[in-house]
């Protein structure tokens, strides 16, 4: 079924995917004129596919549960924002806070994200074929953050438990964010995140970063890393 | 020798002064606390009710009526909060304060026939559970953040600031993380945790717009979007928060209390909530949105008078979190002797942050947590919060009101120039208000 903006209203279209018949709806829509739009598809619950076809604007799939959502252009800002399930696809660039505090779910998208992808995500695995900008990974308290290309400034700043694996430069690190050693489960997780976006790419090639666990605990001897 | 002066303790360097340079001089540190600021402020007692005389009739004592009824959320929610009284919970996150307190406060609230509020930490089933009216704060951290709660939410808040820390974040240190604060918030056992100071996902009113755009998308348009805003600007904060689409913006003056932040914070950022009301108000009527966007007002609030003289200036409705606190237990002198083990006494404790109260209110260890009786600390704040609005209603009639919201800033004068020049009402036995010039 396919909903075009142009002709409906963002409450129609929203409210369409929101109330899924399980039994008689179909389960595939396309979105068509989304002209930028922002908040199209947020708060989507039921395992559902929508292909946009165009750019879209801020917060699109925001707080998604189950909902599998193909972006066939560029997205604004906080795209799959606090997702919980689900699976969102933007085939063009991110802007900034692509994923933030997500819980759950799966965020690809194939170009670059702006400042502050993954910032306090919460469990997503969120994978950026290009390269992501600075502050990404802000306070990231668990997931996994994969980057093909380069990472900007600060990455992992006051980082939590997430994993980021960037194969690419890193421009400088966040505090308390270190290198760390990539271990067999570590591997195999990258292995099968690369495995979601068809990625062929060795888990050997890329960096593993972490906490350094050093700001966990407030102590006056690291004040000026606060 | 015969004439000996006194010693003088400097006026600048007071006992509690030295006390404290003492302490940063040991520790190293600077000073975490909970609660508002402690400093005499500009407040509602600086203002008296003129009462009825020969120009207006008072209203019979108990007899004749004077409702207190509101209703929150009407410009776009299609199910405003519809309130028995002005008297909402403010937002005190389940982390800080225990499953019981959070639960106590439900109970409460629901039986004066308001509501409450979550905090930084999501929404518990002990206190959706309890809580007819039950408003769900979106904050910095998204801490606990879920859909589904979303949608459970009576109300939503945005919230920008706090009175107690205008620009700041939080943290709820380590000692408090036991294994199910830690699982909601999605951090490990104890840890320390920080709350950021800005949203991860907009910075500006512009954003706010669509983030509520977005908000209202996912509980389809049905709830009221609240924005918090601490007493900063209060003037182009209300104006900024109607312009980014609130329903009701709640606004909180220095005196409001915070979980934990530093002293320094606590005492020399924001300002006092009487100084924060009128430009509120000021900014609603330059937007005619008064009455439309609802204000609510909180720091400080602790009795009926309080209510009364915030409506009388502007307020649609007040929240209490400090006194909501102290009703259901909070420094109690029941347990003096514990506190004075702390190191404090009751009235003055406040390091709510090491969750050792023994209330058994800011704390997560099972053995304090159990001093709370939810029921009967519930059936306290219900008691307490119908005693406010009785307290409210006996000066509105007295000022021949029937109802608490058609009390004005006419019926009120002040005793000092600085709470005159604030509230804009005359100084009392002149018909001087500091600051208006007059036409």
């Amino acid at each position: 079924m396919n909903l075009d903006l142009k002709k409906l209203k963002l409450r129609s279209v929203n409210e369409k995917l929101q109330s899924i018949d399980r039994k008689t709806n179909s389960r595939k829509f396309t979105i068509s004129n989304p002209e930028g739009n922002h908040a199209i598809c947020a708060g989507l619950t039921e395992n559902i596919e929508i292909t946009i076809k165009g750019h879209v604007g801020y917060y699109c799939a925001g707080m998604n549960q189950n909902a599998n959502i193909i972006v066939d252009g560029n997205v604004g800002t906080g795209v799959a924002e606090n997702m919980m399930s689900g699976k969102v696809h933007v085939k063009g660039n991110a802007s900034q806070s692509a994923g933030a505090t997500a819980h759950g779910g799966t965020l690809i998208v194939d170009g670059d994200t702006s400042s502050r992808c993954g910032i306090s995500m919460k469990g997503i695995d969120i994978i950026v074929k290009g390269s992501v900008g600075h502050m990404s990974a802000f306070m990231a308290q668990s997931g996994n953050l994969v980057v093909f290309g380069n990472a900007g400034e600060a990455l992992g700043d006051s980082l939590y438990e997430t994993n980021i694996y960037v194969k690419g430069k890193v421009k400088s690190l966040g505090a308390d964010c270190e290198e760390k050693k990539m271990d067999k489960k570590h591997k195999s997780k990258l292995k099968e995140l690369l495995k979601k976006v068809g990625s062929n790419i060795k888990p050997d090639q890329f960096k593993r970063y972490g906490s350094a666990r050093k700001l966990y605990n407030f102590n006056i001897d690291n004040v000026s890393n606060y | 020798m015969k004439n000996k002066t006194l010693p003088r303790q400097s006026w600048t360097f007071d006992e509690y002064t030295n006390s404290e340079i003492r302490r940063a001089a040991e520790t190293g540190i600077y000073d975490i606390r909970g609660g508002g600021s402690k400093r005499r402020l500009p407040h509602f007692d600086d203002l008296l009710f003129l009462g009825a005389s020969m120009s207006r009739y008072p209203l019979e004592g108990y007899r004749e009526k004077c409702t207190t009824n509101v209703t929150l959320g009407t410009k776009y929610a299609k199910k405003p909060l519809e309130l028995d009284i002005p008297i909402t919970i403010a937002g005190m996150s389940f982390g800080a304060l225990s499953g019981p307190a959070k639960e106590a406060l439900g109970r409460g609230a629901s039986a004066a026939g308001t509501s409450t509020t979550t905090g930084d930490g999501g929404m518990t089933p002990e206190e959706r559970g309890q809580s007819k009216n039950l408003i769900y704060q979106l904050l910095p951290s998204r801490y606990g953040m879920n859909p589904n709660d979303l949608r459970k939410a009576d109300a939503i808040e945005v919230v920008i600031g706090q009175g107690a820390k205008p620009g700041g974040g939080g943290m709820l240190l380590g000692q408090k993380i036991d294994d199910r604060v830690a699982e909601m918030r999605t951090l490990p056992k104890g840890i320390d945790q920080r709350s950021a100071c800005r949203h991860p996902d907009w910075t500006g009113p512009d954003d706010l717009k669509i983030k509520i755009l977005e908000l209202r998308e996912i509980t389809k348009w049905k709830v009221p979007i609240f924005i918090k805003i601490a007493g900063a600007r209060p003037y182009y904060d209300t104006a900024l928060a109607v312009k980014a689409g609130a329903d009701v913006v709640v606004l909180d003056g220095m005196q409001g209390g915070t979980a934990a932040t530093q002293e320094v914070f606590i005492e020399n950022v924001g300002q006092p909530t009487l100084a924060c009301i009128r430009p509120a108000v000021d900014a609603l009527q330059d937007l005619n949105s008064h009455r439309e966007v609802q204000l609510i007002i909180s720091g400080g609030i602790r009795n009926g008078a309080d209510v009364a003289k915030a409506l009388a200036l502007g307020a649609d409705a007040v929240s209490i979190g400090s006194a909501a606190m102290i009703a259901i237990g909070d420094n109690d002198p029941k347990w003096e002797k514990e506190y004075e083990k702390l190191g404090s006494k009751a009235g003055a404790y406040d390091d709510w942050h090491e969750g050792n109260d023994p209330a058994g209110i800011s704390t997560q260890k099972p053995e304090l947590m159990k001093r709370l009786d939810p029921k009967k600390a519930g059936k306290k704040l219900s008691n307490y919060l119908k005693v406010m609005s009785l307290e409210a209603q006996t000066i509105a009639r007295a000022c021949g009101k029937n109802s608490l919201h058609n009390l004005e800033p006419e019926d009120l004068c002040a005793l000092t120039v600085e709470a005159a020049a604030m509230a804009r009402v005359p100084l009392a036995g002149t018909s001087w208000v500091p600051g208006i010039k007059k036409k």
